[in-house]
């Protein structure tokens, strides 16, 4: 059988061009007919870019990474360190401390700043640890199905059947407290959600017939998983790990809060709002400041989950 | 069986005895009790497809005619029975020779918005055949080909970098003719490839698969729930009910001369152009509805709603005799059936 052979037949009677195109035509083909070859990922971040949304958030993250990344660049010059007890306790906003400063005379900025660096690398590093987690277990229950679904689905169902909160605060106790430990906890004890969320994203696309097209060419499991089912699923998974983020910031703060987490006087915005607190009524700033921190990081992290749901969608239109 | 025109022909496919069932879904426990209750999706399907020929495979939803292209292609392991692909027996196959099945069989699905992977553009959906048998590494040459295939379905080759949902319904069904086409399979198992389109499109794409099979020389396995899209373009007809086959020949012996009260019913209900003809007809309605396959019913599966059931039927299941020159049927009383008039004048 030669494939070069056939094509080079004569060409098959069909009726005319026009008659043979269907008249319907798709939506979407106002494109011209030689458009550019178009990827699915560029098509994606043409789509989040018209989500205004999004794009605010996208800023705010960009910034306060920025901010954090750069912080021993300009902060120990101008505003003194994160643990530096230079100034008089309590100090209202000024133009020399934006953010005032603290009940030993620290610059709250600074803290702020410096906290952002630990709040960031945890909900970062937290949400990887449980996605590479879930994933592999959500792939495993989903694709094999059978008895490694049922163990690794009972087991999910054990971990959710705890207060997360509770659960990862025993996990620190056993532990002991300290950054490294708190993105272990919150990391590993977060893989149940994603596994569920990837397994149900998994088991819906399975059912596809164009798993079953690839199957019936002769496709090897690898390559229906890394062409098919992958690609297909994998977009839930993004968006769910991105709020997910947030989350994880969440949790810090509050362990943080508890006492649980960072150690003092090393800053995190959950320290902070725990230092603050007691000043709440006389020097409110000092709480206020790096809430609004954690606040718009947070809603940041799920404006642009919710803007890449958008722009993940394939079949949304391109209006 | 050997269809008399056939004889001496080796057949392309040979399916046998082919059963399958699944069991019925319960609760952890009951799920692996012995006995358990058990869909009997196809029971003992025998047919044979001859190179070139179109077999068309008729039934209502859920009679098992697409249980049965799927246990041929292989998408579900057949509980019991051998299909014969080529000469060998798709059971017994190495992983090469299995793998080259896949190359000169090939099949096209029902739903063209479920076939065809949204993330991937029409010009990758129709190569991947190529990809996955490694015929043409040559990019240039594979992009080539595919063009040509795009326009040999009637798409603009321009579209080729377009993603599926860019397409209309009828549009996306020749995308999955040409995945079909890419390999130039020996059979092609078509599930019911029209029914999901506009009756205007359903003539178009009809059109373009004889179109194909002449040039092409290809073998289908043609399934549909609608007679008069069969009738288009089979060169033989089987007729199936609750997994069972009622009756097979060529399809003017099966569109003249029906001996199944189920396909005479069948008949009965396709409109005939002509209206005085079409007044002169009695349709034959059936009482009631198709049993349950976790339950059949015992003896003829058809009994329970044949016009002309007589006590014997609900004990004895028959089997597929001859009763005319390459036309077997599956009832007691095929010859002394009264029903007659239904048939079509072609």
């Amino acid at each position: 059988m030669s494939l070069k052979s056939w094509m080079k037949g004569e060409p098959v009677a069909v009726e005319t061009p026009d008659q043979q195109r269907d008249a319907a035509p798709a939506e979407g083909t106002t494109i011209d007919a030689g458009a550019p070859s178009r990827t699915l990922w560029g098509d994606a971040l043409a789509r989040l870019r018209r989500n205004r949304l999004a794009i605010m958030a996208v800023i705010w993250i960009v910034f306060i990474v920025l901010v954090a990344l750069t912080a021993d660049l300009w902060v120990p010059q101008t505003l003194g360190g994160p643990t530096a007890q230079l100034y008089d306790a309590r100090l209202p906003m000024s133009a020399a401390h934006p953010f005032g400063t603290d009940q030993v005379g620290r610059d709250v900025l600074s803290r702020v700043v410096y906290g952002a660096r630990i709040s960031l690398a945890v909900g970062l590093l937290a949400t990887a640890i449980s996605t590479l987690i879930g994933l592999v277990m959500g792939a495993v229950a989903a694709y094999y199905g059978g008895f490694w679904d049922t163990v690794i689905m009972r087991l999910a169902d054990v971990f959710l059947a705890f207060p997360y909160i509770l659960f990862v605060i025993v996990m620190l106790a056993v532990l002991g407290s300290g950054i490294q430990n708190v993105f272990i906890a919150i990391g590993v004890l977060g893989w149940p959600s994603i596994a569920r969320v990837f397994r149900s994203a998994i088991l819906s696309v399975k059912e596809n017939d164009y798993v079953d097209a690839a199957r019936s060419m002769g496709a090897s499991d690898a390559r229906i998983i890394m062409r098919h089912i992958f690609p297909n699923s994998v977009a839930s998974i993004v968006v769910y790990s991105t709020m997910n983020i947030g989350g994880a910031i969440l949790t810090e703060a509050a362990l943080s809060f508890l006492g649980m987490g960072v150690v003092p006087p090393d800053p995190s915005w959950g320290i902070l709002i725990e230092d603050g607190q007691k000043f709440i009524a006389t020097q409110p700033w000092l709480m206020i400041m790096p809430g609004l921190a954690i606040l718009l990081t947070v809603l940041a992290f799920t404006l642009l989950g919710d803007g890449l749901r958008d722009a993940l969608d394939v079949k949304m239109k391109d209006a | 069986m050997g269809q008399d025109r056939h004889e001496g022909t080796q057949p392309l496919l040979k399916v046998e005895h082919l059963t399958k069932e699944f069991p019925v879904e319960g609760g952890v426990i009951s799920a692996h009790r012995k006995g358990s209750k058990k869909v009997h999706a196809v029971e003992d399907v025998s047919f044979e497809i001859y190179p070139g020929e179109t077999f068309g495979l008729v039934g209502e939803s859920g009679c098992g005619k697409s249980t049965t292209g799927r246990s041929i292609m292989r998408l579900t392991t057949p509980t019991s029975g051998t299909v014969i692909f080529d000469g060998k027996d798709v059971s017994t196959m190495s992983r090469a020779e299995f793998k080259s099945m896949h190359r000169d069989m090939q099949y096209i699905f029902q739903d063209p918005y479920a076939s065809l992977n949204p993330r991937m553009t029409i010009g990758e959906i129709v190569s991947e055949p190529l990809t996955i048998h490694n015929v043409m590494p040559d990019a240039a040459e594979r992009t080539a080909f595919v063009r040509e295939l795009l326009d040999v379905v009637g798409l603009n080759p321009e579209h080729i970098n377009r993603y599926p949902h860019e397409f209309s319904g009828g549009q996306r069904q020749r995308v999955g003719i040409a995945r079909a086409f890419a390999l130039r399979p020996k059979l092609i198992i078509c599930d019911e490839p029209v029914s999901a389109l506009d009756v205007s499109i359903q003539a178009q794409v009809l059109n373009l698969l004889s179109d194909l099979q002449r040039e092409f020389g290809t073998a289908y396995l043609f399934i549909a729930h609608d007679l008069s899209v069969v009738q288009h373009i089979s060169d033989r007809v089987a007729v199936m009910y609750l997994g069972h086959l009622m009756e097979h020949s060529d399809w003017k012996s099966l569109y003249t001369e029906p001996h199944h009260p189920y396909t005479q019913s069948l008949l009965s209900a396709v409109p005939v152009p002509d209206p005085d003809i079409q007044h002169a007809r009695k349709r034959i309605i059936l009482a009631g509805d198709v049993p349950s396959p976790i339950d059949p019913p015992s003896g003829c599966p058809f009994h329970t709603r044949c016009p002309i059931a007589q006590g014997r039927c609900s004990s004895e299941v028959p089997t597929l005799r001859k009763v005319l020159p390459g036309h077997y049927c599956a009832c007691h009383f095929a010859e002394k059936n009264p029903i007659k008039e239904s048939s079509i004048r072609l």
